[in-house]
């Protein structure tokens, strides 16, 4: 799978040729280097590792240093694993956008969904909460209701959706299209949304 | 730069529409296509509020249809805007004027600006 390392810059919409709005998110993607290829003989498969984003030397770790002193580049923020691409790049090599997309792809975008804290049932799982206010709902309007049975089996089952922490995880969002890419500030106009905040790396597969 | 503002400037339309201003009475110009036939539908009205800003900046324009308000936002780099005609300015002391949504009949009439020529 081929893929690229971007941050998200945020949202816009803009009119397609049939005259329609559509809702756009910007993503920034400069270009990658290849800081390891891995093939099936030395680790068990094949992949390209790409990374992305300066990051300072003194807060990157030593082992980490050397690393992306063997691709003969700067110490990088992000660093990703594309198996099996197809794309013919040796160490150290760059790769931009228009190697990989075109206008009219469809890609999937993997990214860190915002943080929402502790949140309850009717927001973190699309519980419906008590349809009415009145009729004795006294403050149980957005409470789960039963969580089980009573003697048997006398215990909650496993996987019980509740409240807790929302958010802030891996979410991939699949079939989104490509609108238009601005190769000259390296930009991807990519349709709807994608998980994660603005400034968030993103990282755009084929 | 900023790059979203970068993405507008490269990905919307340039246009010179004339500058109008909340509490303006203004004729939209829009083609509509039915099928494969376009046609031009003029929505005339006054303008209520301007929203946003560069790509997603849009006027609101309200008029009283059969007795009943009738409100409609268009996106100024819509490419469906045949064109617009300014056809009296008002005089209003608020960017949005939705108090006009409560008023009806003369009430609502918004008092024309008048400009006196500089020598």
């Amino acid at each position: 799978m081929n893929g690229l390392i971007g941050k998200k810059i945020g949202m816009t919409s803009i009119f397609d040729s049939n005259g329609k709005n559509i809702a756009c998110t910007v993503i920034e993607a400069q270009p990658n280097i290849v800081t390891q290829v891995k093939t099936n003989e030395t680790d068990g498969y094949d992949a390209l590792q790409l990374g992305y984003g300066e990051a300072k030397a003194k807060n990157t770790s030593s082992a980490m240093i050397g690393h992306f002193k063997c691709a003969n580049t700067t110490p990088k923020r992000k660093v990703a694993e594309f198996r099996n691409a197809t794309l013919d790049k040796k160490l150290g090599d760059e790769i931009v956008l228009t190697d990989i997309f075109s206008e009219g792809d469809k890609v999937s975008a993997i990214g860190t969904s915002k943080g929402k804290g502790y949140q309850g049932v009717v927001k973190r799982h699309n519980f419906s909460g008590v349809g009415q206010a009145t009729l004795g709902q006294h403050n149980r309007l957005r409470a789960p209701g039963s969580i089980g049975a009573s003697a048997t089996p006398s215990r909650v089952v496993k996987g019980m959706r509740m409240s807790g922490r929302m958010g802030n995880e891996r979410v991939k969002t699949k079939n989104l299209k490509i609108v238009k890419l601005l190769p000259e500030k390296n930009l991807i106009l990519i349709q709807g949304s994608v998980p994660g905040h603005k400034g968030s790396f993103v990282i755009i597969e084929k | 730069m900023n790059l979203i503002d970068y993405v507008h400037e490269q990905v919307t339309l340039k246009r010179d529409l004339p500058s109008f201003r909340p509490g303006d009475n203004i004729a939209v110009n829009y083609k509509i296509i039915e099928g494969t036939k376009e046609r031009i539908q003029v929505f005339r009205g006054d303008v209520i509020q301007i929203n946003g800003d560069g790509a997603t900046k849009t006027f609101t324009v309200r008029k009283i249809s059969n007795g009943v308000g009738v409100e409609r936002i268009f996106p100024f780099v819509s490419p469906a805007i045949a064109g617009i005609e300014v056809l009296k300015r008002g005089k209003v002391r608020r960017a949005k004027i939705y108090y006009l949504r409560g008023l009806t009949g003369k009430k609502a009439k918004i008092k024309e600006r008048r400009y006196v020529a500089v020598k």
